[in-house]
């Protein structure tokens, strides 16, 4: 590369590392930025906005959920031949976004890839909604609610335990931990920035509940030495959760004997597609927040551009999948195989499977286009392609399979009722709820680690504050 | 700047502590607290007619099947009828106003509104003939009614209870005469005898979802 190279260019040049922090790029102004989103008297006009809409959305979620559990789950479309419907494709679509949070946090972090510090709070706290919205379905499915404890092995009257050898107790495990070491993940992150909000609140009321929550940090070297410590520690356990959770889920169908279901291909091909609609989710609420947020020099289009080289990449895997399936289903010589993904691509659910096909193979390919994957509106377009796309992979794998299998004299055809749909449409509320409440009150970026990226945190370069360098 | 004095260290093992235990818990409530043991056994409630079978089972030793006529035929001990008491009460006390119900029920054909102690879930199907013709004893699951001013429930009824025997019938099984005595009292051990009762008439009882649950 010669030296007289655009800047654009540059930037790809492998030993000089891109700029992570645009603008004011000095520690103070990193705090102001992000604290003043919380610390403005008040927030945009659009988030108001968009809390009622979305607020709106979560009492109808409540208002289904209750009307179910005060019916049964007849109430939904699913039945025979079809007993899982909407209430498991909803779950682990919701499980496949809860994933892009921890891939950023945990395995970035240990790639040590500093750019995951711009987006990794949002990301992380957009897994734990995510994992909200997909708990929400095993529990309720369940049918009578109030027994719902019968999934763990708690000693009861019945002197009944779970069936240990069933994929969907480990999905319970595999869930519930994940919840648990994202939320601690979150959370331990938090603490630094808490106090930082704490430090700097003008009322009782900030001061107290900030305070509260920040643990008692006081920035100390000793509280700095533990934190990192024990951010490895958290990051090291995180890790594999990404790859086991969704492998779990994935066992929940490739454990049985459907077929169209029972693939060795499943585990792998739910994490990438897990990874890949988890970014597109990422992509869907991080494009608008950072607009409305004001914080476009920290969350660069550059943050933006590498995501989308992600679901670029996990989309051309969930494609690779795709044609694998079929080739297996040609090479195995399973007759019952064959039919059923002949009849994914022909039969009744053609439209699904085609739709799904444009949104996860087709659409992402255009990232190859660095025009298209650094302009705002077309990746949120097809970020918002990456999320129909997945949610229909789901309701693919899972309909079509039950509605054709071994029994001819049981086919039949899914088809929603309104609770379904406002179930799902709820879940969306509840999810972008729980996020505009985030951006409001938390600091949506990680102040404290994107101070380690700055010039002032490397006086010897690196990061693009010596263009050029030839050390990291 | 900090919310938290310095005091607030030395809660640490408190709050250690203080979660491990909330967990022990939350397990312990679950398996003793919500279990049939606690919730059900000694439910007594009170009757239209305070019927005594520490009276009529235990001191004039009425066998309990002149009144539960159906307990070896069918899945139901039947209450008896109003007629089943007129038997006797025609003659016996026929003032008596602690019997003023059964008078009122017996001059216009309705029911004594008995309340239900021993209450099985409806998912539960039980069959008493099943039980009492292979000898298990009345005892075994409703104590010494014969003792009772009152009955109550003297088993919990718990799914797990069920198991236990279902699992293990040998000491609950006793020659079929004998069902219904309430102070039987085995010559040998009650394992041995109801070992050899089980063999004599194949006694295997299923454990599977499907025999209770159908």
């Amino acid at each position: 590369m010669t030296v007289d190279s655009t800047s654009a260019l540059h930037l790809d040049e492998p030993y000089a590392r891109p700029v992570l922090v645009e603008g004011d790029r000095d520690i103070a102004a990193v705090t102001r930025r992000v604290c003043g989103v919380v610390e403005a008297p008040k927030p945009p006009k659009a988030w108001y906005v968009a809390i009622t809409i979305t607020s709106a959305m979560t009492v109808m979620l409540f208002g289904c959920v209750a009307y179910l559990i005060a019916t049964g789950v007849g109430v939904w479309g699913n039945n025979s031949p079809a007993f899982w419907g909407w209430d498991i494709v909803n779950f682990v679509f919701w499980v496949g976004i809860a994933h892009a949070g921890t891939l950023i946090s945990a395995i970035l972090f240990l790639l040590r890839q500093k750019w995951r510090t711009s987006i990794n709070r949002a990301a992380e706290a957009m897994t734990l909604f995510a994992v909200c919205c997909a708990g929400l379905y095993p529990s309720i499915h369940v049918g009578r609610i109030w027994v719902a404890y019968w999934l763990f092995p708690v000693p009861n009257q019945m002197q009944m335990w779970p069936n240990f050898r069933s994929p969907l107790l480990w999905d319970v495990f595999a869930v519930s931990t994940y919840a648990t070491v994202s939320l601690l993940f979150w959370y331990m992150g938090l603490v630094p920035d808490l106090a930082t909000l704490r430090d700097r609140a003008t009322t009782k009321l900030r001061k107290g509940l900030y305070g509260f929550f920040a643990l008692g940090w006081c920035g100390s070297a000793r509280h700095w030495q533990r934190y990192e410590r024990a951010y490895l520690i958290l990051a090291a356990l995180a890790t594999p959760l990404v790859l086991s959770v969704h492998s779990v889920v994935s066992f929940d169908f490739a454990v049985s004997q459907v077929p169209g279901w029972h693939t060795t291909i499943f585990p792998p091909y739910f994490v990438a597609g897990a990874i890949f609609s988890g970014f597109g989710m990422v992509v869907t609420t991080m494009v608008p927040a950072r607009e409305l947020f004001g914080l476009k020099e920290l969350v660069t289009l550059r943050h933006l551009e590498n995501m989308n080289k992600v679901i670029l990449a996990t989309g051309s895997m969930v494609g690779l999948a795709y044609a694998t399936e079929f080739f297996i289903a040609w090479y195995g010589g399973n007759p019952y195989e064959r039919f059923v993904f002949l009849n994914r691509a022909l039969g009744p659910y053609w439209w699904a499977y085609w739709l799904m096909v444009f949104c996860n193979v087709v659409a992402p390919q255009f990232l190859w286009v660095k025009k298209i994957r650094t302009n705002l509106w077309a990746m949120f377009v097809i970020s918002i392609f990456v999320n129909i796309g997945m949610w229909l992979e789901r309701f693919v794998i899972v309909v079509t399979s039950l509605t054709r299998d071994y029994l001819p004299t049981s086919w039949g055809y899914f088809a929603p009722t309104w609770v379904d749909i406002c179930t799902f449409a709820g879940t969306f509320g509840l999810f972008l709820t729980l996020f505009l409440l985030f951006c409001r009150y938390l600091p949506m970026v990680a102040i404290a680690e994107v101070k380690t990226v700055l010039p002032a945190a490397h006086p010897h370069g690196g990061h693009g504050h010596k263009e050029g360098a030839h050390h990291g | 700047m900090n919310f938290f004095p310095k005091w607030c260290n030395t809660l640490r093992p408190v709050i250690g502590a203080g979660a491990a235990a909330g967990g022990l818990y939350v397990v312990a409530l679950v398996a003793y607290g919500a279990s049939p043991k606690t919730l059900n056994v000694g439910f007594a409630p009170e009757q239209p007619v305070p019927f005594s079978h520490a009276l009529h089972a235990g001191e004039l030793g009425l066998d309990c099947r002149y009144c539960h006529t159906t307990v070896e035929k069918g899945a139901r001990a039947a209450i008896p009828p109003t007629e089943t008491c007129m038997n006797c009460h025609t003659r016996i006390r026929p003032q008596s106003d602690l019997l003023a119900p059964v008078f009122a029920s017996w001059s216009d054909g309705s029911s004594v509104r008995w309340k239900r102690v021993h209450d099985l879930p409806d998912y539960v199907y039980f069959d008493h003939s099943a039980h009492v013709t292979r000898g298990v004893a009345c005892v075994s699951c409703h104590g010494r009614v014969d003792t009772m001013e009152r009955v109550r429930q003297e088993q919990p009824l718990s799914m797990g209870w069920c198991l236990d025997c279902h699992r293990n019938p040998t000491p609950n099984l006793r020659p079929p005469e004998f069902v219904t005595a309430m102070d039987w009292t085995p010559d040998r051990a009650p394992e041995v005898i109801g070992a050899e009762i089980a063999a004599q008439k194949h006694i295997q009882p299923s454990t599977d979802c499907s025999t209770c649950h159908r």
